[in-house]
């Protein structure tokens, strides 16, 4: 660790509850200039707390707080982060879904104002997407909320980088890379550390270990809102890394569920859909009890196939043929998920409704048992059921979400990239769950954007410009493949 | 505080019923004693008719943002319009009123909700045009007439028993049994959930139309029900009878408790802001103020309660 006093900015003794859940029980952190600090814990470990004690969204019940080694003094605030150069990425994106690009862009630099502010707003973001994420697709004057989540989430990122009047000194990244694709999550990469090595800080969350272990200088633990190790990246490989977050790496038993190959087709099609730009007769065909994967970069006809799949369960449609019920985990959780209002267990038992009702009522002890059953079976992390859903971590909302599928009649679930923000831990957790469900008969179709979840799927196809461009049965499917099939256009 | 006061508190329409108290207390005060169960028994009386197309009105704001039934005043007058005159003040004619009566809503909401879904027009302003059109039918259809309602029917809207109006109790009963179907209910469940996010709504495997639907037929029908009565109690329809509930029937919700932002509704805070809307009004009189001072002390009355009640704190 540095001096004291060379510090862009220093916590000690920062602590913080929400009703009876404590997120953060005390935590000492520092950053030094030029230096990408790479944080990493279980969903509800706290990290997110710590990030918005920092920028100034919410207060610390108690601790202190220095910037530039200057003592915080009176009421830190998200103006008062702005005013010191300290900017953050937050997992539930903080854009204004009414605003242009541009007009985003402008509420972080008020000094964009007068004539032709407009442009200049439009000229600083799109030049600073043009930097970090060559190719982008997204234009100043699109509007926010009909870009996809993961164009959403690199404006959102392009942004914290953008520098007018005053200068930047921190930006801190909560699981920027979770909506994003591979490639464009090497862009961010590397723009990092090149940012990095110009002199600014980062702190950047992700779940993702090698991302941590290959572009963090250094890496900070935590565990149950406390930190439980702090060493150079070098001192960490992925084994250690995972064992200080408390866990033990489970590979072997991939590994052993792997070899269980089944053949396919031997069970009866339940899902049949052609996507809608697709030129030829090309269909999606998932047999009863498989996992079927869909591949390629984020937001090539993924999500929109799944949501025709999703309305051909009620309503019959040409292209799209759909045997049974059907549930759906959202990514975008925020808005495709969750009921703010409600407490975690209504949130969980919205799907399965009509199987609670005893008399033409719901039966609230119905409700309660199934709330207790998933809390248990998927670990989530809570004291009470009956609080209120955003209570929760991120990650642990996505479990309340994957409750709720799991736990209704659906014979067919849909998952939207569902693993967005979920820890190392809870993820395997959910492919065991997710495979032995696969194994009493139900099927899953899985879009994802990581490679390790395809390895969990049967099947996968592969998504580009709305059309399926390959299918991969489990021994075909490598990285290269994918990655392949993805850019065969301009390969 | 005990933890069971601390969780009544905690209940947002407990203030609606606050309210009432508080002012019923110093109008008493006022008159040193005298009228307090008179006043109570008059309340009871008119709270009645806000709190049955509050109720709809409640179900149609918990559907969410921009839901709202402008159409209510229009469809007492069509209702009560069409009944009293099929009726012609005769008491075997009474089954056939009220299912006339019962009928205008149900048209009244079909239209509403057609204009919204067919034609995608917002609601608010959906209610609002089909309401200019359904006064129109119901100033056509009642020109000039003051029509006497069946005595069975007047006796039955102004009947007391022990200072009760019976009305009040049945009421009373309704309220009951719609708190039932908002909190017990996949229909009332769903109104919530669609209230919150209706795209996660639909994703979650409700039917959102089909509930936006029976939602404003529901409204429509509650409030040609109101009309009907009104009509009864007040011994005959005219045309302008509805006008006062456009916005009471706003305020009844709001104060009563459920939020406008949608997705939490409360029937309980219905009653409570029904009755505290006519004790208010009554105080004023009582104290002898001016019309003016008499507005806008209403005004600011209700903008009290509602910022004591609403203290929506942001979660996390």
């Amino acid at each position: 660790m540095s001096e004291k006093g060379e510090h862009i900015v220093a916590l000690t003794g920062a602590a913080k509850a929400y009703g009876a859940v404590r997120a953060l029980a005390g935590v000492d952190i520092a950053v030094a200039p030029g230096e990408c600090l790479g944080l990493v814990g279980h969903n509800g470990a706290g990290k997110s707390t710590l990030m918005n004690i920092l920028a100034g969204t919410i207060s610390s019940d108690s601790g202190a707080m220095e910037i530039h080694g200057a003592a915080v003094a009176g009421r830190y605030s998200v103006a008062a982060a702005n005013q010191n150069g300290i900017r953050c990425v937050f997992q539930e994106l903080s854009l204004c879904p009414n605003l242009t690009v541009a007009e985003n862009a402008q509420i972080v630099h008020p000094s964009l104002k007068g004539i032709g502010w407009r442009k200049r707003a439009e000229a600083l973001i799109v030049g600073k997407l043009d930097e970090i994420f060559p190719g982008h697709g997204v234009g100043g004057d699109d509007a926010v909320g009909d870009l996809s989540i993961g164009k959403r989430q690199m404006v959102e990122i392009a942004r914290a980088f953008t520098v007018t009047d005053r200068p930047l000194h921190l930006v801190i990244l909560d699981e920027p890379t979770s909506s994003l694709d591979a490639v464009t999550a090497g862009q961010l990469l590397r723009h990092i550390r090149e940012a990095v090595a110009g002199g600014l800080s980062c702190i950047l969350i992700s779940h993702v270990l090698g991302e941590i272990l290959d572009y963090a200088d250094r890496i900070v633990v935590m565990k149950d809102g406390k930190v439980v190790a702090e060493k150079p990246a070098t001192g960490f490989n992925r084994s250690s890394l995972v064992a200080a977050m408390g866990n033990v790496v489970q590979e072997a038993r991939i590994e052993a569920r792997l070899k269980a190959e089944k053949k396919r087709g031997e069970t009866p099609v339940v899902v049949s859909a052609i996507p809608q730009k697709q030129p030829d007769g090309r269909a999606l065909v998932a047999h009863k009890g498989e996992i079927i994967g869909l591949a390629g970069l984020a937001s090539h006809g993924q999500t929109a196939t799944l949501l025709e799949i999703y309305r051909a369960a009620s309503k019959r449609q040409v292209r799209t043929q759909v045997d049974g019920p059907v549930a759906l985990v959202a990514g975008d959780r925020q808005s495709d998920g969750i009921f703010h209002i409600w407490s975690i267990a209504r949130n969980v038992g919205i799907r399965s409704l009509r199987s609670m009702v005893r008399y033409g009522l719901i039966d609230p002890s119905a409700e309660r048992r199934m709330a207790d059953e998933w809390r248990d079976r998927i670990k989530i992390k809570t004291p009470d059921m009956d609080d209120n859903i955003l209570s929760l971590s991120g990650g642990n909302q996505q479990k309340a979400l994957f409750a709720r599928a799991l736990g209704s009649d659906a014979a067919i679930v849909l998952m939207d990239d569902p693993m967005r923000g979920v820890d190392v831990g809870t993820k395997l957790e959910v492919y065991d769950l997710i495979r032995a469900e696969a194994e009493r008969g139900r099927t899953f179709l899985w879009y994802t954007t990581e490679m390790d979840e395809l390895n969990n799927c049967d099947h996968t196809y592969v998504f580009r410009s709305g059309r399926i461009v390959a299918d991969l049965s489990r021994d075909e499917l490598t990285e290269e493949k994918v990655l392949q099939s993805s850019f065969e256009e301009t390969a | 505080m005990t933890a069971i006061a601390k969780s009544i508190f905690k209940q947002r329409w407990i203030w609606s019923y606050l309210g009432m108290i508080a002012v019923w207390l110093a109008t008493v005060t006022f008159t040193g004693g005298k009228g307090g169960a008179e006043i109570i028994t008059a309340a009871l009386s008119f709270a009645t008719f806000t709190v049955i197309v509050g109720i709809g009105q409640m179900f149609v704001i918990t559907t969410g943002p921009g839901n709202v039934d402008l159409s209510i005043p229009a469809t007492i007058a069509l209702s009560g319009a069409v009944a009293m005159k099929l009726m012609g003040g005769d008491n075997s004619m009474l089954l056939i009123g009220i299912a006339a009566s019962l009928a205008c809503g149900l048209a009244v909401g079909l239209f509403n909700y057609m204009l919204i879904r067919i034609l995608r027009i917002p609601p608010i302003i959906a209610t609002l045009s089909s309401s200019f059109l359904v006064l129109s039918t119901a100033i056509s259809y009642g020109r000039g007439l003051k029509v006497k309602p069946p005595q069975l029917l007047a006796d039955f809207t102004t009947m007391q028993i022990m200072h009760v109006p019976v009305l009040a109790i049945f009421v009373v009963a309704l309220a009951a049994f719609m708190a039932v179907v908002l909190n017990r209910t996949i229909y009332g469940r769903s109104v919530s959930a669609i209230g919150q996010n209706m795209r996660a709504a639909a994703l979650a495997g409700i039917n959102v139309e089909r509930i936006r639907f029976r939602t404003y037929v529901m409204s429509a029908v509650l409030a040609s029900i109101c009309g009907f009565l009104l009509a009864g109690f007040s011994g005959g329809a005219s045309l302008n009878m509805g006008e006062e509930y456009l916005l009471a029937s706003i305020a009844v919700v709001v104060i009563g408790g459920t939020s406008v932002a949608g997705g939490q509704g409360n029937v309980a805070g219905i009653w409570g802001a029904a009755i505290f809307m006519f004790l208010l009004v009554t105080m004023l009189n009582t104290f002898g103020t001016s019309a003016g001072i008499r507005l806008i002390m209403t005004g600011l009355i209700i903008v009290a309660i509602i910022t004591i009640a609403g203290g929506d704190k942001p979660q996390r």
